[in-house]
């Protein structure tokens, strides 16, 4: 296995993780929804911490690599692609995808949060 | 002896845990299914006028929201347990640590699968004023 290959399974792995836990705040947050406004407004105070705000943008940068990555995974699947110099340049696009879908996401979250 | 393999071993594909390719199958129609779910969710959210919670209610009241995140729960954690658990075969050493590592992590997966599911279930079956 070449080193882009390898790099770009480990933070495959690494992403995934973080989405992992990046779901345990999703289902507290609908937790906090499902247990009255009260509830949600001690929930949306922690949701709104500059620690978590700093967590949902490495969340972003999670998913954007994950979800390019994992289809990536998903062609492979279908027996394409994977010639050693396949490989090498869809490791490159994934990475230039991913960041290009990162950066949409953060303008529309500034987009969004200039607007409120 | 050519193989190690018993004849019906080799008929049935499978090997000696009957289930990596139940593993495999899954792992891909959850990623297949998470596509369109975390793209619905990501877009849904950034197209939420606000974060209070008379807006969050009725956003997760309407029924597609309620089946979208209840599949988005479901797919999501099981996508996550079957991926935490091929990171913990490969870097949770000892077979002792290594089966109680794989039976919390199920545990905290199927705890986080029902209590997202009940969250919206209560949400939008109106039991949330």
């Amino acid at each position: 296995m070449s080193r882009y290959t390898l790099a770009t399974s480990i933070f495959n792995r690494f992403t995934g993780v973080l989405l992992s836990v990046g779901q345990l705040a999703l289902v507290y947050w609908l937790l906090a929804v499902a247990s009255g406004s009260r509830a949600y407004a001690h929930a949306h105070d922690i949701l709104s911490q500059p620690i978590a705000k700093l967590f949902y943008i490495v969340l972003m940068v999670g998913f954007s690599y994950h979800l390019v990555a994992g289809v990536r995974h998903l062609i492979w699947d279908t027996g394409r692609g994977l010639e050693r110099t396949q490989a090498k340049r869809s490791a490159w696009i994934v990475v230039i995808v991913s960041m290009v879908l990162l950066v949409v996401l953060m303008y529309c979250l500034l987009a969004q949060g200039i607007s409120r | 002896m050519r193989s190690l393999r018993s004849p019906l071993g080799r008929a049935a594909g499978l090997g000696a845990a009957h289930t990596g390719v139940h593993h495999w199958w899954l792992q891909r129609l959850t990623s297949v299914a998470l596509v369109p779910l975390s793209i619905w969710f990501t877009v849904s959210l950034l197209a939420l006028p606000a974060f209070d919670h008379a807006t969050v209610v009725s956003w997760m009241a309407q029924s597609w929201t309620a089946v979208l995140l209840i599949l988005l729960v479901l797919a999501g954690t099981w996508h996550s347990q079957l991926g935490v658990q091929v990171v913990v075969e490969d870097y949770v050493h000892g077979s002792g640590a290594k089966a109680v590592t794989l039976a919390l992590s199920t545990f905290a997966h199927i705890v986080v699968a029902i209590a997202g599911v009940f969250a919206v279930l209560k949400v939008a079956l109106g039991a949330v004023a």
